[in-house]
C-alpha cells in the first residue's frame, strides 16, 4: 500500500515538473516577438543550406542550384526586365499633370528607399507597400491608379529596387500594437494552409527550397521579396509581389484574395522583416 | 443455398427504390446548400478555385436542361465548400505545427 502511495505521488510530482517546465514555453510561443522569429527564420536556412552564401538567398532557385545559376549569370548580361527598368526611369521622371512627380511622395526623391518598404504606417493602423504608396501617389495627384499585378506598377518598383540595389532590407516594427498584430497576421497568413491543395505558402517555401516542382526549383522564404518585382519566364513579362501572391494562391487552387488586401500587406510585411540584413536584389529574373 | 442466392438478390432488387433523374426541384435544393456552403467559405477567405468552378458547372447544365448533371455538380460543390471551411477553421490552430520556432 506503502509502495503504490510512493508511486502515484512520485508520477504526480513528475506531471507537476513536466508542467511547470512546459507553461513558460507555450506563453513563450504565444508571445509576439519578431525579433526572435527573425532569427529562427534566418537559422533554420542558414542551417538547411549551410554551403549556400548568406545574401545569395536573395536570388531564389539560383541559390539551390549551380547549373540554373550559371545559366541566370550569363542571362544578366542581357537581362528580360531591362526594357521595364528602362520604362520604370521614364515613368518615374515623368511629371504629373499637376507639375508634381512621383519623387514628391517619397523620402530621399524616391531613390534608395525600397528596402524601407513596406512600413506600418502609424496614423492608418496598417501596413503600406511599396506599391500601394506609388498608387495613393498617384491618386493625391490626380492621377488614375495603376493595376497592382503588371506592366506599369512593375515597371515603377522595377526601377525604384534597381535604386536600391544591394542595401539590406531595413524594415522597422514599431513599438504599437497594432504592428507587432499585422506581423503577427503576416505570419499566420504564411503558415497557413489553403486552397484544395492544402498548401501554405510554408509548404513550398520552407519545407521544400531547392526541391522541384514540377519542371521549377522552389525558391527559399529568405529573402524572396528581396528581388521583386521580378520578370517570370512563365508569365512572359514582369510581375509585382502582389501578381506573386495571387499566383501561389491560384497555383493551390485557393480563390485569391483581392490586391493590396490587409493579408497580402501583412504577409508581406511579415517576409520583409525576417529578410532584414539580406541584400536588395530587384528587379529580378526567375524562370 | 446455392439457388437462392440469385433468387433473393432479384427479390432486393425488385424491392430498392427505382433510380430516378434528378429534377429541376432537387438540383435548385442541392444548388442553394451548395451556394450557402460556398458563401460560408468566401466568409473566412478560404474559398476554393474548385468549388467556384463547379457551382458555374452546375449552372451550365441546368441551363441547357441537364438536371442529374447540374444535380451531381452542386452537391460536388456543396462537398468542396465544406472541405474548404473545415481547412478554415481547423488551420486556425494547425497553422502552428508548420511555424519556424
Amino acid at each position: 500500500m506503502k509502495r503504490r502511495a510512493t508511486i502515484l505521488l512520485g508520477s504526480a510530482f513528475v506531471a507537476l515538473a513536466a508542467l511547470a517546465f512546459a507553461s513558460p514555453r507555450v506563453v513563450a510561443a504565444d508571445k509576439i516577438d519578431p525579433v526572435a522569429d527573425a532569427r529562427a527564420f534566418e537559422n533554420f536556412f542558414f542551417q538547411k543550406f549551410p554551403n549556400v552564401k548568406h545574401e545569395d538567398f536573395v536570388n531564389g532557385p539560383y541559390s539551390m542550384n549551380g547549373d540554373m545559376k550559371r545559366q541566370w549569370q550569363e542571362k544578366e548580361e542581357f537581362p528580360p526586365y531591362e526594357f521595364a527598368l528602362d520604362a520604370g526611369k521614364e515613368m518615374f521622371s515623368t511629371p504629373f499633370k499637376n507639375g508634381k512627380s512621383y519623387a514628391d511622395c517619397f523620402p530621399n526623391g524616391g531613390i534608395g528607399i525600397r528596402q524601407n518598404y513596406p512600413y506600418f504606417d502609424e496614423k492608418e493602423g496598417k501596413v503600406v507597400t511599396l506599391e500601394l504608396a506609388l498608387n495613393r501617389c498617384r491618386e493625391a495627384n490626380g492621377e488614375a491608379p495603376y493595376s497592382y499585378v503588371k506592366d506599369e506598377m512593375a515597371s515603377l518598383t522595377a526601377y525604384m529596387a534597381f535604386t536600391s540595389r544591394g542595401k539590406p532590407m531595413d524594415i522597422k516594427i514599431p513599438d504599437d500594437p497594432r504592428a507587432l498584430a499585422a506581423f503577427d497576421n503576416g505570419k499566420r497568413y504564411f503558415y497557413t494552409r489553403r486552397g484544395q491543395m492544402n498548401f501554405s505558402c510554408a509548404s513550398c517555401h520552407v519545407q521544400s527550397p531547392g526541391e522541384r516542382i514540377r519542371a521549377e526549383i522552389l525558391a527559399p522564404a529568405l529573402g524572396i521579396l528581396n528581388a521583386m518585382p521580378i520578370y517570370r519566364s512563365e508569365w512572359s513579362g514582369m510581375g509585382t509581389t502582389s501578381r506573386r501572391f495571387i499566383t501561389c494562391n491560384s497555383q493551390t487552387r485557393a480563390v485569391p484574395l483581392e490586391p493590396q488586401a490587409d493579408e497580402y500587406r501583412d504577409v508581406e510585411y511579415f517576409l520583409s522583416y525576417v529578410a532584414n540584413g539580406l541584400p536588395i536584389s530587384g528587379p529580378g529574373a526567375r524562370p | 443455398m446455392k439457388r437462392s442466392l440469385p433468387l433473393v438478390m432479384l427479390l432486393a432488387l425488385s424491392l430498392a427504390p427505382p433510380v430516378r433523374a434528378a429534377t429541376e426541384a432537387d438540383y435548385k435544393t442541392a444548388y442553394a446548400a451548395a451556394e450557402a456552403a460556398s458563401r460560408e467559405a468566401a466568409g473566412l477567405r478560404h474559398q476554393w478555385t474548385t468549388t467556384v468552378s463547379t457551382l458555374a458547372a452546375a449552372r451550365k447544365a441546368a441551363d441547357g436542361g441537364d438536371f442529374d448533371r447540374a444535380f451531381a455538380a452542386a452537391k460536388e460543390a456543396e462537398a468542396l465548400a465544406k472541405a474548404s471551411i473545415f481547412q478554415a477553421t481547423s488551420e486556425k490552430e494547425a497553422w502552428k505545427a508548420m511555424e519556424i520556432r
